[in-house]
């Protein structure tokens, strides 16, 4: 294809598009006949371009359409039936030329006598309605020679008058006489001027009732111009800018005065620009790299224009990044027309209010929402508002609103999409969704209104009773949610019923250039993009903030909820032998994708930079966790993590189920005081359930065959001790496989599992108990999240675990006041008896030898009783408590010996030693018995 | 530098128009193969290379050659041949393929040799499966052989497998 034909093709096209909006704005206001003339104008243009392309299949369409337009010039009424057959026109205009292009030039076969036969009965009918005769013969006589011999009036010179039209001229005429011409007007803009100025002058005329003479003029006006696009590209690319620009200005002076918003432009070639914006990259890259040097020689004379050039290029780079952003009206172009279609399809009066068409954003993320942003409206048209009827029995005009806005916010673009119809129908998509099995009636049930709106981005989900030619097909909404997060955007919904639907888009304003977090991640560098960065958490395994773990899986606990981790190095499969560095202690990226919040665990958090993005190799694009590459200051090439990927790859359904719920904006937000963290559940039956969240230690899950049962209960080996597990009611289901969900109630060194049926949600409500209740276990009914919930007692459970929890509990701030030092070389009895002496109420410290123990209490430590093993390598329990008792300052500390040597002898040798009492190892109660009664004198002269 | 040809010399291409094939020689693990010269871009020493986690065995890793980034195929590895032992400097041959550049990670460079396509022979029957899907033929040399590497088939193939 030549560049004339795809020149041609691009400013076509444009030119459609147009005229498709005026045409719009004209069947509104059929008198404004400055719009007329922009229609009739750009419809001239292409008529006449087409015919000097040698296209005359367009030609004769473009000529019909325009023939019924002079009628309309010339005073026909406007109906909306002439409209919408020059839009059904336009229509098969573009066809044809969505043809030509893949054709690479060639005109499709092809007969629009059906289009032209209608647009001439038209013209016809038009001209009846004027009822002046002497016009008929024009219009015919035009369009039967548009039909055959296209170009022939092209030549014919301003001063002409109609009758030499009929003078035919062949295409190669036509061809010399424009070369011959072409110099000049190409040297002397004011031979353009001139025909700029008949052509106006010719419209004016026209208004004023002398059609015939001012159309020829706007035609070899049009005709000029035409040719002044062509032209020059063949010879000097700058001069046809030159002439493009010329001739846009001219159209936004004749035209409208608000303006299309391409004008005032040239045109540029991706490419071109893209190359650029490489090249500027470079130059940037080099910069630093320059400043690197200069940064180590003090005193460098390069050190000023270094500076300057510095300063510069970075005005270059925002000056080449200005040249992708484009305004989003240019997306919005379409919808005009297509809202109108509508509305004459379903009997609909629609207005379409279009705010901020001017807000820039880059052409790469304009392409992407051009679409959605279509498919919204669609929905908004046919979805939301209601037919006029229904409308004015709710109290409305009947003309609905769709307004459509865009303004910048931050980094990024919001666009909205409001109408004012009816509003999402609750109990339409609830039935949908149960339908469609993506949630139970129950789950709903617990569900705000504004939890339930978010299914309809679930992919196959419609709630468009028929299926309409409009939508209702259940491929749209997920579709623009998919495309929307993909750019990383979001998308929220709001809904009132009777009221409308407010769709909200939030989009990073370019794709190209992202603010990076970079970070250190076994050794590698990786950037990701600080869109989807909420915050940075420093996790230590000593510090306030430290990574939990529920069978194996790391979570956080942060504001009371629990966030998922993932370390980036498991992620990508890097992981390093980490000696001497746990894998506890770094950072926390604390990440947001849509709804699904996550934290990625790095070692090293370094500095924020501006980045640009490369794509990433043919041969490493299948690696869903990056999303390009790029090279960073220092020359070094470096990885950007693709949160979506991440997101993907974590795959935490529940995690994304959990914050759905909880409105993802909450996680940036602080905490409601007024408002308490509560952990809902299922046990036993359907009826949701809660606890404060600040009761429960840990959610767990336990493989059921962990579960074990034991004297009569169910416990589980839990963080080296043994957990008792209470069913919260007869009703909990005893699960035969798989996992059983479990709320861990930890207290002073014992832990308890109350097991449920399910952990559904951690909500912030209000904790308002309305009725009491005088079941056991039951504080009473709250309503949280809209539904009555019962509030379970915790302190009902905990007894049900440890009959002494709060007896022990009475005693347990003068018991955990008493240090007691344990010491065994037996790791396995150091863990089994440690929480025991634990759950006793000591603070316990262990050792593994009487060495470690000796050391420890040399060193000033004291304790109020010891426990000590008998048979330990080295120095054995005989001896430890011998020593002890040489030491006026372990005189009176009780010592217990413990031993699996339980002979009469060994027991009078541990006497002779100086244990006040001996007790065999697993004689647990015993143990316990004689610390109680070593201790209780000593506590009797305390209190 | 005599004649170039304008037809593809390597591999399956026998209808070349020029009776000679200039090569780049290469050695990887001991052998010498040779690459069309018109495919190579420049010869450089890769440095600061950033792995790619994920990546197919064969990949090296990316590495910034000149504002570009260039994607480092291990041809050891691609060839199944034990990684080199010790440290010795590393060298790379640039091509492009499908409008991005590559960097083959070769052990070393060494002559540009042209040779007469009649001396191109056939694989041969038994040569090693992974070795035979990237040979485009083998030239006698005196004292030892060159192994033609058709670029096209060393990165086509790799692509192969990733949408596969």
């Amino acid at each position: 294809m030549d560049d004339l034909l795809r020149e041609f093709l691009t400013e076509t096209n444009e030119s459609l598009d147009v005229v498709d909006v005026e045409l719009v704005k004209f069947e509104q206001e059929p008198n404004n006949a400055r719009i007329l003339d922009n229609i009739f104008r750009l419809v001239h243009t292409i008529k006449g371009t087409c015919g000097f392309l040698g296209l005359p299949r367009l030609e004769a369409l473009a000529h019909a359409a325009e023939t019924l337009m002079g009628k309309f010039r010339e005073g026909a009424p406007v109906n909306s039936d002439a409209v919408s057959l020059i839009l059904q026109t336009i229509d098969r205009i573009k066809g044809i030329l969505a043809e030509l292009e893949a054709l690479e030039g060639d005109e499709p076969k092809g007969e629009d006598t059906d289009l032209i036969a209608q647009l001439e009965a038209m013209s016809m009918a038009g001209e009846a309605a004027k009822a002046e005769g002497k016009k008929a013969k024009d219009s015919k006589a035009a369009k039967k020679k548009a039909a055959e011999e296209a170009p022939v009036e092209i030549v014919v010179p301003p001063t002409l008058d109609r009758e030499l039209r009929p003078g035919e001229v062949s295409l190669e005429e036509l061809e010399r006489a424009f070369r011959e011409t072409e110099p000049e007007v190409h040297v002397t803009p004011a031979a353009q001027v001139v025909a700029e100025i008949t052509a106006a002058a010719a419209a004016e005329s026209a208004a004023t009732g002398v059609p015939q003479q001012g159309i020829d003029l706007a035609r070899v006006a049009a005709e000029i111009e035409a040719r002044m696009n062509k032209q020059p590209s063949k010879s000097d690319k700058t001069d046809k800018t030159a002439a493009l620009d010329e001739k846009d200005g001219e159209g936004d002076a004749k035209g409208d005065g608000k303006g299309s918003v391409s004008s005032q432009s040239i045109r540029v070639n991706v490419e071109t620009l893209e190359h650029l914006m490489t090249m500027v990259s470079e130059l940037v890259l080099t910069r630093n790299q320059l400043l690197e040097i200069v940064r180590r020689h003090e005193d460098s004379e390069f050190k000023v224009p270094l500076q300057r050039l510095s300063n510069v290029t970075a005005e270059l780079q925002e000056g080449v990044m200005k040249t992708r952003m484009q305004p989003i009206g240019n997306a919005w172009q379409k919808l005009p027309r297509i809202v109108r279609d509508l509305a004459q399809e379903l009997g609909k009066q629609i207005e379409l209010d279009m705010i901020g068409a001017e807000t820039e954003l880059d052409r790469q993320v304009l392409e992407l929402i051009k679409d959605p942003l279509t498919h919204m409206v669609r929905n908004s048209a046919d979805h939301g508002l209601e037919k006029p009827e229904d409308r004015k029995k709710s109290g409305k005009t009947e003309k609905g609103t769709i307004r459509l806005s865009a303004y910048h916010e931050g980094g990024h673009i919001i666009i909205e999409i409001a109408d004012d119809g009816r509003g999402l129908n609750v109990d339409k998509i609830k039935s949908k969704v149960i339908e469609n099995g993506l949630a139970s009636e129950a789950e709903l049930e617990k569900m705000a209104e504004g939890q339930i709106f978010k299914y309809i981005f679930a992919p196959g989900f419609s709630t468009a009773a028929a299926v309409t030619s409009v939508s209702g097909r259940g491929v749209g909404m997920d579709v623009v949610r998919t495309n929307i997060e993909l750019i990383g955007g979001s998308i929220d919904l709001k809904s009132t019923a009777g009221k409308g639907t407010t769709v909200t888009i939030k989009i990073p304003l370019t794709l190209a250039i992202v603010s990076t977090l970079i970070v250190e991640s076994a050794g590698d560098r990786f950037a990701i993009p600080q869109l989807s960065v909420v915050e940075l958490v420093r996790v230590q395994t000593n510090s306030e903030h430290r990574i939990e773990r529920i069978k194996d899986t790391p979570v956080l606990r942060l504001r009371n909820k629990l966030l998922p981790l993932v370390p980036l190095a498991r992620l990508l499969g890097i992981q390093e032998d980490r000696e001497g560095k746990s894998e506890d202690d770094g950072f926390i990226v604390v990440m947001q994708v849509g709804n699904v919040t996550f934290g990625v665990v790095v070692d090293g958090v370094f500095h924020t930079e501006e980045i640009v993005v490369k794509p990433m190799s043919k041969m490493l694009r299948d690696i869903t966790m990056f999303s390009g590459n790029t090279i960073l200051g220092d020359g070094s090439v470096i990885m950007i993590i693709d949160p979506n990927g991440v997101a993907g790859a974590i795959g935490t359904a529940i995690a994304a189920d959990l914050n759905e719920k909880t409105d993802g904006d909450k996680v940036r937000g602080g905490d409601d005081q007024a408002k308490v963290s509560m952990l809902l559940f299922r046990a036993g039956s359907p009826e949701p359930k809660a606890v404060p969240l600040s009761l429960v230690t840990r959610l767990e899950e336990f493989d059921i065959d962990k579960i074990e049962h034991s004297n009569g209960r169910d416990l589980v080996q839990y963080r080296g001790s043994l957990m008792p597990l209470v069913y919260l009611n007869h009703g909990v289901q005893r699960r035969m496989e798989g996992t059983q969900p479990m709320l861990v109630f930890s207290d002073a060194g014992r832990s308890m599992g109350l097991v449920v049926d399910e952990i559904v949600d951690i909500v912030e409500e209000k904790l308002d108990i309305e009725v009491g209740s005088d079941m056991q276990g039951v504080l009473g009914s709250a309503v949280i999240k809209g539904k009555a919930t019962e509030i379970i007692d915790i302190g009902h459970f905990l007894p049900l675990a440890f009959e002494d929890w709060f007896t022990r509990k009475e005693i347990s701030s003068a018991a955990l006041t008493r240090s007691l030092l344990f010491i065994d070389d037996s790791p396995f009895f150091r863990n089994m008896l440690g929480p025991v002496l634990k759950a006793a109420g000591f603070d316990v410290t262990t050792c593994a030898s009487a060495t470690e123990a000796m050391r420890r209490l040399g060193e000033g430590e004291r304790f109020d009783v010891i426990v000590s093993d008998i048979e330990m390598p080295g120095v054995n329990g005989f001896e430890l408590a011998e020593m002890l008792r040489r030491d006026a300052r372990f005189k009176t500390t009780p010592i217990i010996a413990l031993s699996a040597l339980c002979t009469p002898a060994s027991i009078e040798r541990g006497r002779q030693s100086g244990f006040d009492d001996y007790v065999a190892k697993f004689d647990r109660p015993g143990l316990i018995a004689a610390l109680k009664e070593v201790t209780s004198p000593e506590l009797g002269i305390a209190a | 530098m005599s004649t170039k040809d304008t037809t593809v010399p390597g591999a399956a291409d026998n209808d070349a128009r020029s009776d000679t094939t200039q090569y780049v020689t290469v050695v990887i693990g001991g052998q010498l193969f040779g690459l069309p010269i018109h495919k190579v871009h420049d010869v450089f020493v890769p440095e600061s290379m950033t792995r790619v986690p994920l990546s197919a065995p064969e990949i090296a890793g990316v590495l910034n050659l000149r504002g570009r980034i260039v994607t480092a195929i291990n041809m050891r590895r691609r060839l199944g041949v034990p990684p080199r032992e010790g440290k010795s400097g590393i060298m790379a041959v640039g091509i492009e393929y499908r409008g991005e550049s590559y960097g083959l990670i070769i052990d070393e460079v060494g002559e540009v040799l042209t040779l007469e396509n009649a001396g191109r022979e056939a694989n041969p029957a038994n040569l090693d499966r992974r070795w035979a899907e990237i040979s485009g033929g083998v030239h006698r040399l005196s004292g030892q052989l060159m192994v033609i590497l058709d670029v096209e088939r060393v990165l086509g193939r790799m692509l192969d497998q990733i949408a596969a």
